[in-house]
């Protein structure tokens, strides 16, 4: 009995940390899906993110549902203009610049914290939440807080998918997505459509922020290996695809959690090696769309 | 699709070398400045003392590493954000040749090129699955991968490194002065190989092929340059110098650990703004964005992290205004390069 309870810990906690996964990777994969940029500052935006909420609660004072409704249009706004003001300029320059934007982005975004807020460590204090949690058995218990990340990615992926493919706004997206020179054609705000997708993924990464904030510690350098999740997630589950989110996010928790058992040290290196496993036999993902 | 905008710009002056009032005295200025640079850095042994000696290895280690990220993303179209985890391999392989194998360490230097070099095709295999962005992300996934290995390696001293025996450094000279000229005319060797043999590469067959991609894939390719075969040569051609750059490194430092021998910061993020400011898809770009960077961290060096603030900043206003860098600024007003890399068509 003990060790199936083991077994199914490992399992449980692995899925659980893919719900936090997802969300990390839920803006990437919008971008990626409808401007064609992997932003490689999208681990430094959630991060930065994470500072305001961080900011606004602890030295601020302000209680965090109030932090949340102040950073959400702030985020949004932070892509809407990061598209208009930067990555639109690049876009038809060719593959590198607007890579290269966001390289230098990154590096701007983790320098500015490091001003900032200095290199110490940081936390978003979420008082009982953080530590209750459902006792199922003598080696299981059910975190509150890493099962509400799971819901609220769920939740997340779910209304994406609703307003993609089933929305007004969803219908212009992917038609822009598709072919921004036919979109054009037929009237479409194409620019504007851009920003408000850049904003969208504002939202998500409020949504990262947050969950990032409450279950980890974070500090100015840690946006990188949140991309890197991000990223190994979105290919897993394979690319452009909304729910292969979730299935890429569990497998990747699943692998760390199944590695970290056998040796702390060896959380990160798992879950890298089981991405470049899947990405040598099967590089379309594990569920790719037609 | 890649660089629409810059063909024009190069076909303007590249083959068929239309040049400008005033070019031809900025083509000999600019000769001339390059010769004299050569010229110093064959004598800086004599002039230099120890301590600008090692910064003008350090100069040389990072135009090599330039040069090749250069080659890269300036020819190819691939960016990488892995790279370091070449100059590692270099690193963590001299230390294994030298000290755990009794290899002779000028040796071992060229060695670690072979060791780096071993380790690409695999790399190869797995990255070249992914294309264009993803590419650039997933060799930094398996750089992460090499690093996390490094620190679990017995022998290698773990996670916190181990310093070169003794017996190493002095086969290099007996005082740190002596070791400090021998080390730098390693990195002057490698260097000047390194920008000897691509120089040639670039006006090779391969390399005209090269210069089309860069300025038309689409056309390239239609064209009968095979666009993989070329990308993975590219990638495996660059990888001996970075790991022999690597190799002089840990020599330098007299020591190997993982974050300084896989360091994103030093082996990737300061190589890319070092080209991306001084020109992408050049010769000439590395070695001005090498400057540059030298200049820069003599005034803004001490303020760490403002120092990258501005270089993030410069690269971003650079992708804005002339994603080719200052070089194609200068090379507007000459109107013909350097060093040259294209053939000349006589207009007859």
């Amino acid at each position: 009995m003990l060790m199936v309870d083991q077994i199914l810990n490992v399992a449980l906690q692995g899925v659980l940390l893919g719900g936090l996964y997802a969300l990390f990777a839920l803006g990437l994969s919008l971008s990626v899906g409808v401007i064609k940029l992997v932003n490689i500052a999208h681990g430094d935006l959630i991060v930065l993110i994470s500072f305001a909420l961080f900011y606004l609660t602890q030295p601020l004072g302000l209680p965090l549902p109030a932090a949340i409704l102040i950073v959400l249009p702030l985020a949004f706004g932070i892509g809407y203009v990061l598209q208009v003001g930067l990555l639109q300029r690049v876009m038809t320059k060719g593959l590198l610049p607007p890579l290269l934007v966001t390289f230098g982005l990154s590096v701007i975004i983790q320098n500015g914290l490091l001003e900032t807020f200095g290199a110490d460590t940081r936390s978003i204090p979420g008082g009982a939440l953080q530590t209750a949690a459902i006792r199922l058995s003598d080696q299981i218990y059910l975190g509150v807080l890493p099962t509400l990340t799971l819901v609220v990615a769920v939740a997340c992926i779910y209304s994406l998918d609703l307003l993609i493919y089933r929305s007004r706004f969803g219908a212009r997206l992917r038609a822009v997505a598709d072919s921004p020179d036919t979109a054009r054609l037929i009237g479409l705000p194409v620019n504007r459509i851009y920003a408000t997708a850049l904003g969208l993924v504002g939202i998500t990464i409020c949504a990262a922020a947050l969950f990032l904030g409450l279950r980890m510690n974070f500090d100015p350098l840690s946006g990188p290996s949140r991309l890197i999740v991000a990223f190994e997630v979105i290919v897993l589950g394979g690319i452009g695809n909304l729910w292969g989110i979730l299935a890429g996010a569990v497998l990747l928790g699943l692998a760390q959690s199944i590695g970290a058992e056998f040796d702390i040290r060896l959380q990160l290196l798992s879950g890298h090696l089981v991405f470049l496993l899947v990405l040598l036999i099967r590089p379309e993902g594990i569920f790719k769309q037609a | 699709m890649a660089y629409n905008t810059q063909t024009l710009v190069h076909g303007d002056h590249g083959a068929i070398g239309k040049r400008r009032r005033g070019g031809d005295t900025g083509v000999v200025v600019g000769r001339a400045l390059l010769a004299a640079g050569c010229i110093f850095l064959v004598m800086s042994p004599f002039v230099l003392d120890t301590s600008s000696l090692q910064i003008s290895t350090q100069f040389l280690c990072l135009a090599t590493i330039a040069l090749m990220w250069n080659v890269l993303a300036g020819y190819t179209d691939i960016m990488t954000l892995g790279q370091h985890m070449f100059v590692g391999v270099g690193a963590y392989a001299f230390f294994g040749l030298t000290s755990l194998a009794g290899v002779q360490p000028y040796a071992a230097i060229a060695l670690a090129g072979g060791v780096s070099l071993l380790f690409a095709v695999p790399v190869m295999f797995v990255v070249f699955r992914l294309r264009a962005a993803y590419l650039a992300v997933g060799t930094w996934v398996v750089a992460e991968v090499f690093l996390l290995i490094a620190g679990r390696l017995p022998g290698f001293g773990l996670g916190t490194g181990t310093s070169l025996p003794l017996n190493v450094a002095k086969a290099f000279g007996s005082n740190p002065g002596s070791r400090s000229i021998a080390i730098y005319l390693a990195a002057l060797v490698v260097a000047a190989a390194a920008y000897s043999s691509t120089w040639l590469l670039l006006r090779s067959r391969l390399g005209i092929g090269l210069t089309a991609i860069r300025d038309n894939e689409e056309a390239a390719s239609s064209l009968g340059v095979d666009l993989v075969k070329s990308r993975i040569f590219v990638f495996l051609w660059t990888t001996p110098f970075l790991g022999m750059v690597g190799a002089i490194a840990a020599l330098q430092k007299m020591r190997i650990s993982p974050q300084a021998s896989f360091s994103f910061l030093d082996w990737t993020v300061f190589v890319i703004f070092i080209v991306v400011i001084g020109g992408i898809g050049s010769l000439e770009g590395p070695i001005i964005g090498s400057l540059i960077y030298f200049a820069l961290r003599g005034y803004l060096g001490d303020l760490g992290t403002w120092y990258l603030i501005a270089l993030g900043t410069i690269s971003i206003l650079v992708m804005l205004v002339e994603p080719r860098g200052i070089w194609a600024v200068v090379r507007r007003y000459i109107g013909q390069d350097i060093i040259p890399v294209s053939q000349r068509a006589d207009p007859t």
